[in-house]
């Protein structure tokens, strides 16, 4: 187990190299440079400005400071913001956008499952098209328009909650539910598909001949392999979750991390997109190597991979 | 362990969702409600500041928070933007208009309770035009005497620069030419001062990159001190106990929240804000039925245009671009399109720039431009060549282009293409000038028509049209030397009527800011500039 946990680790160091290159290049060839503005400044002015982040060196040597600093555990200060550095912004931005993530995670999994689970076992009835019809209907909503629907209801119309911040505990209700819905879909399809899958299975057939009751057939039985394919989903999933989603932090105006992610692309702060670029990476790697143990302990066929 | 996750969880999350539920319930005040009582005024800006450095920021946006900061030698009044006393109490203006000479007030104090002196403006003002600090709007101070050489590295030694100290009271400031509105300039923030041991404790004078913004590194001369900092989540001010004119400050504290429009909108309606920073478009119409006393337009000081590049084919000929101008129904789009109260431009120098009404008109004359379409060779708009329209993506440009497309064909018989980048490869796309027709905008940097009419100069950063003219250029740099204010205004009104009947900028609509304010707040005037002190803001329950 060890050892396959430092073999995963040590795959990853070229993976976020890959990364890291693809997006320093990628950056560059976007049209339009971090000091472009709506009144341009003067061209001297700005090489000044570029000398000051070493814009003017050769892209090969930018490449290697770069490269350098990152070594150093240093991702840079923002450009479009200065005097933040990258990691300050993620380390105050992370925090809010992991506990959001949280929330929906939790959400769409107390959803999804049930969900999924019971749309199975009534297969072929009316209950099972009911229940994967609401699931749709949650893929198909994008949160752009739940998250307004949620809001205009319960806050603007009945005030329950404040309609946008991160200061109350009430706060975290109606963006955890946004995000944590379109995930709830998800999940609860790949649940129903996994368990219908189960139930054909010839050791389920035994458990029923044993003359146990449904119910112990399927919470003991039949649940943990029928939510393999939902773990392995998982992975990138919380990755996703907790890095923040740009769409439900603005519309709730939440701090987290979602926002800088699109702005720092949009406002070519080269910096700034690295940093979250391969936070984002470092993070999908470390939930995959997650799911891959968790999806171990639970098939026992595959732990001597 | 699975199925005891399975069993527990949606219990115990649903009693974790109920709690949260009922701790949203409980009723909390609003931001408005509390900002009531405390004195503490709740304001949207639209977007996270890229700065409170004022010697490094550019935008609007920083201004409004930095205005609560910092405070420069002239203010202007809240209600009648005429200049009034800020760091320096009383000034004289040579005969020659040339030398200026500012006594500072003696309760100007810093925030940390140092006086304000002669020493931290000359400090201030070496720092912005040192070249190596890349300070955007260093142009800014150009009309001082030898800023722009110092500026662009000709003059290393910075007392050879048009400014002195006199003790530690007393500024002495020369320029390079008698600049009519060179004490209205000095309420911009480029021209405010900065705390020096601050900046030289965080890194050197020429440090981009400093930490002196930062709430507790940050010591300004303003009314308000910075007390609170999270990017896009708020900024925090609270009074500051040094700020000479105290006694003239209401508020206690300024919360800025950098909201989105949409998002703005929601949150004023629940009470959790005092000022938006805009209203969005389609929530207009609701407000003006049913709560016009909360919206407010405020003509500004900015013109919405297009840009032609002169140099490509049929553009060079200024029949067509005047054909192109003249077939444009602004009235339909400012009524129709934008609603917000905007005032089509038939000139390109919105009204009552620093006293100036540009006297030229372009007419809307279909008749005229389809005669003049077809003097320069294009009967009914045949054989012209289809050209492109590029502006920067957004709904409501493409709006204004889609009106103005389905003009042109109509009235011209001429085809376009419209065409949109995202805001970075749009600006690249302008400094390269690969374009045909550029949507364009420029807000005023100060109160006077120069800051709208130079952007026709030949060698002006901003004319990406290509288009040139020395006689134009001449008025421009004859109004700089101008001692006479009535003989300078008729060089701009000559300079605006070449403008027009060359047409290398064809003038849209004049913008207006909309904003949404609470009954509570007092004191919140129409300004051109987006020029809105805080000292004169009070709240009333």
């Amino acid at each position: 187990m060890l050892s396959l946990i430092a073999r995963r680790l040590l795959q990853s160091i070229p993976t976020l190299w890959v990364v890291a290159t693809a997006t320093f290049l990628l950056l560059r060839l976007a049209p339009g440079g971090p000091f472009d503005d709506e009144k341009p400044i003067p061209p001297e002015i700005k090489a000044q400005i570029e000398a000051h982040y070493g814009l003017d060196l050769p892209l090969y040597q930018q490449y290697f400071q770069f490269f350098g600093n990152l070594l150093k555990g240093d991702l840079g200060p923002s450009y479009k913001y200065p005097g933040w550095d990258v990691q300050e912004i993620i380390i105050q931005a992370f925090p809010v956008s992991l506990e959001l993530g949280c929330w929906a995670l939790l959400i769409s999994l107390a959803l999804g499952i049930p969900i999924g689970t019971l749309a199975a076992l009534k297969h072929n009835k009316p209950a099972e098209t009911n229940l994967m019809a609401v699931a749709m209907i949650g893929i198909c909503l994008p949160s752009f328009v739940i998250g307004p629907i949620l809001l205009m209801t319960f806050s603007l119309k009945l005030g329950w909650f404040n309609p946008l911040g991160w200061s109350y505990a009430g706060d975290r209700v109606l963006p955890a539910i946004t995000l944590g819905l379109l995930y709830a879909a998800y999940i609860a399809r790949l649940a129903r598909s996994g368990m219908l899958d189960v139930m054909r299975n010839d050791y389920i057939r035994t458990a029923r001949a044993k003359g146990l009751k449904e119910r112990t057939v399927v919470m003991r039985h039949a649940l943990r392999t029928a939510l393999y394919p939902v773990v392995a989903y998982m992975g990138p999933a919380a990755a996703g979750l907790i890095s923040g989603s740009f769409v439900v932090e603005t519309i709730f105006f939440i701090p987290g991390m979602g926002p800088f992610f699109v702005n720092a692309a949009l406002n070519r702060d080269y910096t700034m997109v690295m940093g979250t670029v391969l936070f984002y990476a470092t993070l999908i790697i470390l939930f995959n190597l997650l799911v891959d143990i968790v999806q171990m302990w639970m098939n026992p066929r595959t732990r001597n991979d | 362990m699975v199925t005891l996750l399975t069993q527990r969880l949606p219990t115990g999350f649903l009693i974790l969702l109920a709690l949260g539920f009922f701790a949203g319930c409980a009723k909390k005040k609003s931001n408005v409600e509390r900002g009531n009582a405390n004195h503490e005024l709740y304001i949207g800006i639209g977007t996270e500041p890229s700065g409170l450095d004022p010697q490094l920021t550019t935008g609007l946006t920083e201004y409004s928070v930095m205005t609560a900061l910092l405070e420069g030698l002239t203010t202007l009044d809240a209600e009648t933007m005429q200049v009034r006393p800020g760091v320096a109490q009383y000034w004289e203006i040579s005969e020659d208009g040339l030398t200026y000479t500012f006594h500072f007030a003696p309760d100007a104090l810093w925030s940390n309770g140092d006086s304000v002196t002669a020493a931290d403006f000359l400090f201030s003002f070496e720092r912005i035009l040192t070249p190596s600090l890349g300070a955007p709007y260093a142009y800014m101070l150009y009309p001082m005497r030898g800023a722009e050489a110092f500026n662009r590295g000709e003059l290393t030694d910075f007392s050879q620069v048009g400014v002195r100290a006199v003790g530690d009271a007393k500024l002495i400031i020369e320029l390079e030419s008698p600049t009519p509105y060179f004490l209205s300039l000095l309420a911009h923030n480029t021209w405010w001062p900065v705390h020096p041991p601050s900046i030289l404790k965080h890194g050197a004078m020429n440090d981009r990159i400093s930490k002196w913004t930062k709430p507790g590194n940050y010591v300004g001369n303003g009314p308000f001190i910075l007390k609170r900092w999270r990017l896009n989540s708020e900024i925090y001010a609270v009074k500051n106990p040094y700020y000479r004119d105290i006694e003239n400050v209401h508020l206690n504290g300024l919360h800025f929240l950098p909201i989105e429009p949409q998002a703005e909108e929601r949150s004023f309606r629940a009470g959790h804000l005092h000022v938006t920073s805009t209203v969005p478009i389609h929530r207009i119409d609701w407000y003006r039925a049913n709560q016009p006393e909360r919206m407010r337009f405020d003509t500004s000081l900015a013109v919405y245009y297009y840009m032609l590049n002169t140099s490509h084919g049929a553009f060079k000929d200024p029949r067509v671009r005047k054909a192109l101008a003249y077939s444009i129904n602004r009235e339909e789009i400012t009524a129709h399109v934008l609603k917000a109260g905007q005032q089509p431009a038939y000139h390109f120098t919105p009204p009552n720039a620093g006293g100036y009404n540009a006297e030229a008109r372009l007419p809307h004359d279909p008749e005229l431009a389809r005669q003049l379409l077809a003097e320069a060779g294009f009967p009914e708009g045949k054989d012209f060549p289809t050209f492109e329209l590029l502006y920067n993506t957004s709904e409501s440009h493409r709006t204004i282009a889609v009106a103005i497309q389905q003009m042109w064909k109509t009235e011209l018989g001429i085809d376009i293409e419209l065409h949109n980048q995202e805001w970075k490869a749009y600006l690249s796309t302008r400094e390269s000038g690969e374009f045909d027709i550029l949507r364009a905008a420029w807000f005023g940097d100060y109160d006077d028509p120069n800051t709208f009419l130079s952007l026709g100069q030949t060698d002006n950063g901003n004319n990406h049209s290509q288009w040139s003219n020395a006689e134009y250029d001449q008025l421009i740099l004859d109004a700089a030397i101008e001692q006479n204010p009535a003989a300078r205004m008729a060089l701009f009104q000559q300079a605006e009527a070449i403008l027009l009947d060359e047409m290398p900028f064809i003038p849209i609509y004049f913008y207006v800011t909309s904003r949404l304010i609470d009954p509570a707040v007092q004191g919140w005037y129409p300004s051109i500039l987006g020029n809105h002190p805080y000292q004169a803001i009070s709240l009333e329950d």
